[in-house]
């Protein structure tokens, strides 16, 4: 079974980010940026697949600027065996990102997508389940465990209270949540070999897919701020306060 | 047009969630419809009823809907929604798993955890784990959209709609049902609990834990935890607030032996009123912490369970 999977290159998770004084987004220019980190889970449970003998291989995808290279080439080192990246500069939306994925299945004939559960920087939870749906498959979000044979996936999910499993016919499409694994780090010999396996780069024009954004950010803006409080000395002061003061207790 | 809300519930039971949802829906001015599918889901479209605000509520009772799958539930809501202007749900974990597949299906935009409504196409959101708050509009002729369940009051439940049968839609047959381990407590749920009192990675073990537990217990109080308390294997990621794991916004939140990293501030940080012990005086938890205490925690929550 070949594995698709497909990162996004986000503002780094250790980055405090900035919103622009024009309110036009968030400051993305000299900060760092990394694989989306569900990404990484996604990866790495794609490479934990094909080490157990379930997957045979990993096609890892990106779609965004030329600088996303660097997060496929970090997807290869850890275990990934091809890149495609779907080159462009428009802002990638959900929606036409399942559209550029559906259209890579339909090249590629995977046997299972899997992504992260939503990106950390629009925080959207929405690309699986899209594709899913436009591709007619079943979806096993915010998984916690995944276990694929005779031609069917259970999948357990992070769900509000607890756990649940449910059953998929393959092909289907799984999100990654974050007690799925720990992503590996990639080792400086595999780091070196990555550099030598193939990219493709292609546009979402080729693929006849339209890109265009369907939302409009109409304003970026800075949170309402907390002021911080006061320092009690002892336990006592602080039960009084939340009794007598913040009438909370 | 009116607005359809995809409900939350367990069949027997409504989730609370659900009345949040209700309440954002209000804002956009035009007739609330209720969809409760499930199976024997007549107890849960009573209490959708009662939600104040809702004109109908529509019961679609399937096999097929008795653990809202995605794909069924997702197939009803296309069939459904030519007559609405927006599809909502709560941000719940069945809503983020139906909705996005929803709108895909009728090649819509969606809109994911509103905090706000603008106007019936715009809304305010949280990206950058509420670092940032973008509004968006969409010009998609139905607006999908989940709702963040802090960011709006809970409808009374002082209505009293119809309840009408609607058809279930033809089974996609894409995934079944296996089993589900839920998290057994006398306490509170997280989100809706009045009080919560979460611990860290200074709890030092899973077992700490029940210092917490008896202050929620005498409190009413639900217990949840940082991601760093969970990633330890102190407890289970259901007990999880913050980005990856549930937002909360209780009256009182107390914070014990977390340092306050962005992933959980974006968890609490719209709580009414936050509590912070911790041994370090410089964690950043201090700074959006009402009351603060500096303290080591296996000493102060003795004192605070004699105290309260």
């Amino acid at each position: 079974m070949k594995i698709l999977c497909a990162v996004k290159r986000v503002v780094d998770y250790n980055v405090k980010i900035r919103v622009k004084t024009d309110q036009s987004g968030v400051e993305t220019s000299n900060v760092k940026f990394s694989m989306n980190p569900f990404d990484e889970i996604a990866v790495e449970e794609a490479v934990r697949l094909k080490e157990a003998g379930a997957a045979t291989e990993i096609v890892v995808v990106s779609i965004g600027p030329a600088q996303a290279q660097e997060t496929l080439r970090t997807a290869l080192a850890m275990g990934a065996d091809r890149a495609i990246l779907v080159q462009t500069d428009v802002e990638t939306q959900p929606l036409a990102v399942a559209k550029v994925l559906k259209a890579l299945v339909e090249k590629e004939a995977p046997g299972m997508v899997i992504l992260g559960k939503q990106a950390i920087d629009d925080d959207c939870n929405q690309t699986g389940q899209m594709l899913a749906a436009l591709l007619g498959w079943g979806q096993g979000t915010f998984a916690s465990k995944v276990v694929a044979a005779d031609g069917k996936v259970a999948v357990t999910r992070e769900i509000d209270g607890g756990l649940e499993t449910v059953e998929l016919k393959l092909p289907a499409v799984v999100t990654a949540d974050l007690r799925l694994n720990e992503p590996r780090y990639a080792s400086l010999p595999n780091i070196m070999k990555a550099k030598k396996k193939p990219l493709e780069t292609i546009t979402p024009d080729a693929l006849g897919v339209d890109v265009t954004p369907r939302l409009k950010t109409v304003k970026v803006a800075e949170p309402a701020k907390r002021q911080a409080g006061i320092k009690v000395p002892d336990v006592a002061t602080l039960v009084d306060k939340l009794k007598n003061e913040a009438r909370v207790i | 047009m009116p607005i359809l809300i995809l409900a939350d519930h367990d069949n027997a039971t409504l989730k609370p969630a659900t009345a949040h949802a209700v309440t954002a829906a209000a804002k956009l001015g035009a007739d609330i419809h209720l969809l409760v599918a499930g199976r024997n889901a007549a107890p849960a479209a009573e209490q959708a009823a009662k939600l104040a605000g809702v004109a109908k509520v529509l019961l679609a009772d399937d096999a097929a809907y008795e653990h809202a799958l995605a794909e069924p539930v997702a197939a009803l809501l296309v069939s459904l929604a030519p007559g609405y202007s927006h599809v909502l749900a709560a941000a719940t974990s069945v809503g983020k798993n139906v909705l996005p597949r929803v709108a895909a299906l009728l090649d819509v935009a969606m809109i994911s955890d509103i905090t706000a409504v603008v106007s019936a196409d715009s809304f305010e959101r949280p990206i950058y784990a509420g670092n940032a708050i973008a509004t968006v509009q969409s010009a998609d002729a139905v607006k999908i959209v989940t709702v963040r369940t802090t960011a709006f009051e809970a409808a009374a439940a002082t209505g009293g709609a119809p309840v009408e049968s609607v058809a279930a839609v033809a089974d996609p047959a894409l995934s079944s049902f296996v089993s589900a381990e839920l998290s057994k407590s006398e306490r509170p749920e997280l989100t809706s609990a009045r009080i919560v009192i979460s611990g860290g990675r200074g709890m030092q073990s899973g077992d700490n834990f029940h210092l917490l537990e008896a202050i929620a217990d005498k409190l009413g109080a639900a217990v949840g935890a940082s991601r760093a308390a969970v990633d330890a294997g102190f407890v289970p990621n259901d007990y999880q607030v913050g980005q990856t794991g549930k937002i909360v916004a209780p009256e009182l939140y107390v914070a014990v032996g977390i340092s306050g990293a962005i992933q959980h501030l974006a968890g609490m940080k719209d709580s009414k009123v936050i509590v912070a012990i911790n041994k370090d005086e410089e964690a950043p938890i201090f700074q959006v912490a009402d009351y603060g205490l500096v303290a080591d925690l296996f000493k102060a929550l003795p004192e605070l369970q004699q105290a309260v």
